[in-house]
This record gives C-alpha cells, structure tokens and sequence, in this order.
C-alpha cells in the first residue's frame, strides 16, 4: 500500500508541470499527440484507445484459450500429456516479450497483411494477436490453480449424481473456480495493458484514433518507451510522458481494484 | 451362512430378472468372488454376498479392510481413481454392472452414494437438490419443486430449510448439509443409497439425525453403509458383513454375513466375536 502510494506520488510529482501547463482535460480528451511541433500538442486519447483496443483484442484471444486450456489441463488430461502441457506453459511464460515482438515481426506481420490483403501489416490486430498469446500463459496457470482447489469430493459428488465429466466440469467445477478464474482474466488484462516492447514493434505506432483493428494505433506504454530517450529531461514533453504513465497507473489500478471487489463479494457469498 | 444366505436370494432374485420390464425396481445387489487391485496391489478378494433390498446393510471391519473399496464397486466410484481393477461379478436386480455391461453414469442415477464429509454444491439449497434431477432432464419447475419438497421431507430436513431454500447450501450446519447431501442423493430417486460413514464427521445430535433418516428411508431404498461405529451397524442395519485384512501381505476377505441381531450376539466366526468385542481394529 505504501509502495502503492510513493509510485502515485512520484509520477504525480513528475507530472505537475504537464498538469499545470497543459492541463489534464486537454490532454485527456486532445485528439491530436504532436509532442515534438512548437507549440507541442499532447492529446492522449488517441494513446487510451490505441491500449484499450490492442488489450481487447488480446483478451479476446487469450480468455477462450487460456480457460480452455486450463480446464483441459486440470480436468481432463493425465500423467505425460499433462507434465507436458504444463511444463509449455511455463516455458511460454519464460519467453522475453521482445522475442515475441521478432515472432510478430517474422510471421504475424506478413500473415495480417496477406490475409485481410491490407497495405501494411502492422495494425491493432497484429499487436493485439502476440498480446494475446504471451497473456495466455497468466490465464493457465492462475485458472488451472483455482480449479486445482476445487475439492476432489465436489468432483465425485457430481460424478456419483450420473454425471459424465463433461457435466460435472461445467456444472461444478468451473463455477466452484470461478472467482480464481476471474482474477486470471484480470491478471491477464494486466500483462496485456502493461506490455510495452512487443506491441511498439507491432502496431506501427501512428497516433491516430483507429476506425478499425485493421488500422496502425499506438499504445500509452509504446509512447513511453520510443519518446522518453528523445526528450529534455525536465522539459514539458517529458512531464507529459510521466502524466501518461499516470494514467496508465490509474487505469490498472481501478482494473485491479475492481476484480478485487468483485471476488471479495464473491468469496463472502462462497464462503465454507 | 454365506452360501446359505447366497441360495436363498438367488431363488429370490430369479423371478426379479425374469419379470424385469414389469417389476419396479428393488435395488439387490448379489456379489460373486469380486476382487479389486490398485495396481498391483490386491485390496480385496473373494467377496461373495447378497444384499437384499429395501433393508439397511452394514460393511464393518477395521480401519483398510478395504470396505469401502468394496462399496465403491457398487455404483463404479472405483473407475474414477484409475488404475483400479474389480474381478467376479456384481448384479444389480439382475442386471450384470460389471466392466461394459452397463454405463457407469447410468448405474450412478440408480446407485446413489452420501460421502464421509458433507459435500454440498457451492449453490443454493434448492440447486443443490434438483442437481441430479436436473442431470436427468427434468426441467419443469413445479416438478422441481415438488422433488426438493419430497427429497428434504425424506431427509428430515424440510422443516428447517423449508423458508430459506434460496439460502446458499455453505450457510447449513455440517449435520444439515449431510442431510442436504442426503436429500440431493434421494432427488433422482434412486433405488440404492450407498453410504460412506456419513456421520463420521459430525456430533452426536447430528449423527442421531442422519441415523433416524436412515431407519426412515429403508421402506424406499436398499441402504448400505459403511461405518467404523460398531453400536451405530447395531443399531440400524438389517444385515451386517465383516470384513477382514489378516496381513498387509494378502487382501481383504469377508469373514461373515449375516443378521444384524445374530452377527452381534452369536456370531459363527471367533474373528467376528473378537472385533465385535473390542479385541482388535
């Protein structure tokens, strides 16, 4: 908690002079992010929705296969075939994201390009696709611990009722696990949101409101990361970057406070 | 005894498998020289009984005699461990449900089980009854309704819970929720209840409960019970087996069947008479 609150007081204070200066409103509803013309335009709208979408895209990608692959994992696979499965995901998990970024770069770019027979290959989709993949491994593993506490008398109860255990997974064990597997989403939301170099290798970075998944955005943490080395320290372009760190903080922050409320409301209701 | 008891339920079970299509279903069992390994090793063999229906059956003997492995045959639970093995044959009112004779989610709604600890669903009360059914197919909601009032009567539990069947099953007592347990087992009207020391979690007011429902239920169902509590097989069962590991070396045996009233006062075996008597388990 107090770590919590010295980061939000450090990118505060890092960004007092872009508040001051630009203004927050303007900078949250600006549509236009020139930092570098004189006078400097710092819209981040364009910057929010370019992360919300790349993360959408991703959490469309990563929840069905993650929670899938959890459930296949913990319910229905057995000895070698498991030890496997589980020992991919973990090494998934042990991928540096910039690899990832040079797998996007060697298959993913020209696969989105020819498919949807685009101009260019580095759109939302792109980025949002190798998002999705490196936040699978959180969703497994986080999914396939809460369905490991599921008791195994739960299993055989619904199982001793002529269940198959299709019926019994679905109806039981799941649900018994869904608050574990809610945090996963949201854990993954996290890692998706907060992944930085593979998507500025990705999305081709033109910051502009997309129309579509199919156009070039560019993330907050992608911002971040390609203008910090360019800019004066000190300097308002610099405070600016530190005000979107800020409100990436603050999105996350509410994202987790959020899961947190709903699984504490859900454990008072589930409580043995 | 046993071969006695054997010839008599055979005559008895004839006609059952002849008539089966007009006769309701009783719930026997008639076990043949059954025998289960895990893995390699054998836990039981050689188990030749009868149960017969619509009386309460007690499985007894110390602690790894394998009872209930034996219980387990009963409606296929071993299937799920893996890695288990059932030799001999087991009838169900005549019907072989051994190996692929019969599909074990099907012998499940015939062959209802109560666990050692109450294991309710984590939903509501009225869920948790109407689960089985549910499995079944029955949709309606008065049916429904009217399956969660008739399975909680049975279970002695209706009066408690009768207000508050929205109320979320975790927020019963351990007692109650055994009852609950109980009453979601009665809910796909089975004709056998298979019960795993059902009150060996729980005090003395409730296990008196769960053994007041159990002397209740026999006029529906055929029960069998495991339990390690000499005084409860005395008090509620009809027949009593016990069973017996002599060494780790070898399984498990079934020393002697029979009447309750005879097992516990005169019983053929000096095994049985030791167990009974306290001298070892």
């Amino acid at each position: 908690m107090v770590i919590l609150a010295a980061i939000a007081l450090f990118l505060a204070i890092n960004a007092i002079r872009a508040l001051r200066e630009a203004g927050l409103d303007t900078m949250l509803s600006g549509t236009l992010w020139y930092p570098t013309s004189d006078p400097g335009k710092f819209g981040m709208l364009p910057l929010v929705l370019g992360s919300l979408l790349v993360t959408g895209i991703a959490l469309l990608v990563s929840i069905p296969v993650g929670v899938g692959a959890a459930v296949y994992i913990s319910e229905f696979s057995r000895g070698a075939v498991k030890d496997v499965l589980k020992s991919i995901i973990e090494f998934m998990a042990a991928v540096p994201s910039v690899v990832y970024g040079l797998i996007g770069v060697a298959v993913l770019i020209p696969l989105v390009k020819d498919v949807f027979s685009l101009p260019s290959g580095l759109t939302a989709l792109t980025g949002g696709l190798i998002l999705g993949v490196m936040s699978i491994p959180t969703i497994v593993s986080i999914s396939e611990d809460a369905l490991h506490a599921v008791p195994m008398d739960l299993r055989q109860g619904s199982a001793a009722l002529g269940n198959t255990r299709w019926q019994t997974t679905f109806k039981v064990t799941v649900p018994s696990a869904g608050s574990g597997i809610f945090a996963a989403m949201m854990l993954g939301l996290g890692r998706a949101i907060g992944e930085t170099i593979a998507v500025l290798m990705l999305t081709g970075n033109a910051a502009v409101i997309p129309d579509s998944v199919f156009e070039s955005v560019r993330t907050m943490t992608g911002t971040i990361a390609a203008e910090m080395g360019e800019v004066v320290q000190g300097g308002l372009h610099y405070s600016v970057l530190f005000t979107v760190g800020l409100v990436l903080f603050v999105i996350t922050f509410g994202v987790n406070l959020a899961a947190d409320l709903v699984l504490e409301r859900q454990r008072k209701r589930w409580r043995r | 005894m046993v071969t006695l008891a054997a010839a008599d339920a055979r005559a008895h079970g004839a006609p059952v498998a002849a008539e089966q299509e007009d006769l309701p279903a009783e719930g026997s069992f008639s076990l043949r020289d059954v025998s289960v390994a895990y893995g390699r090793d054998r836990v039981i063999e050689g188990v030749s009984m009868d149960i017969p229906p619509h009386a309460v059956t007690a499985l007894i003997g110390p602690s790894g005699c394998g009872k209930s492995t034996l219980l387990r045959c009963l409606n296929r639970m071993n299937d799920e461990l893996g890695n288990v093995r059932v030799g001999g044959h087991i009838t169900l009112d005549g019907q072989d449900i051994t190996g692929k004779a019969i599909d074990p989610v099907d012998l499940r709604m015939r062959v209802g089980q109560v666990f050692q600890r109450p294991n309710p669903f984590p939903m509501t009360i009225f869920d948790n009854v109407v689960y089985g059914p549910r499995t079944q197919g029955i949709r309606g909601r008065d049916e429904l309704q009217a399956l969660v009032e008739e399975s909680l009567r049975s279970a002695a539990l209706w009066e408690e819970v009768k207000k508050s069947l929205k109320k979320h099953a975790f927020e019963l007592s351990g007692g109650q929720q055994q009852r609950l347990c109980i009453a979601r087992a009665l809910a796909t009207k089975p004709e056998v209840i298979l019960m795993d020391e059902p009150a060996s979690a729980l005090d003395p007011i409730s296990t008196q409960q769960i053994e007041d429902t159990i002397a209740s239920l026999k006029d529906d169902v055929t029960i069998v019970i495991v339990t390690h509590n000499m005084q409860q097989a005395a008090r509620i069962s009809d027949r009593t087996a016990f069973m017996l590991r002599e060494s780790l070396e070898e399984p498990a045996h079934l020393i002697e069947v029979g009447e309750t009233r005879k097992m516990f006062t005169n019983p053929d075996d000096a095994r049985t008479e030791s167990y009974i008597t306290g001298r070892f388990g």
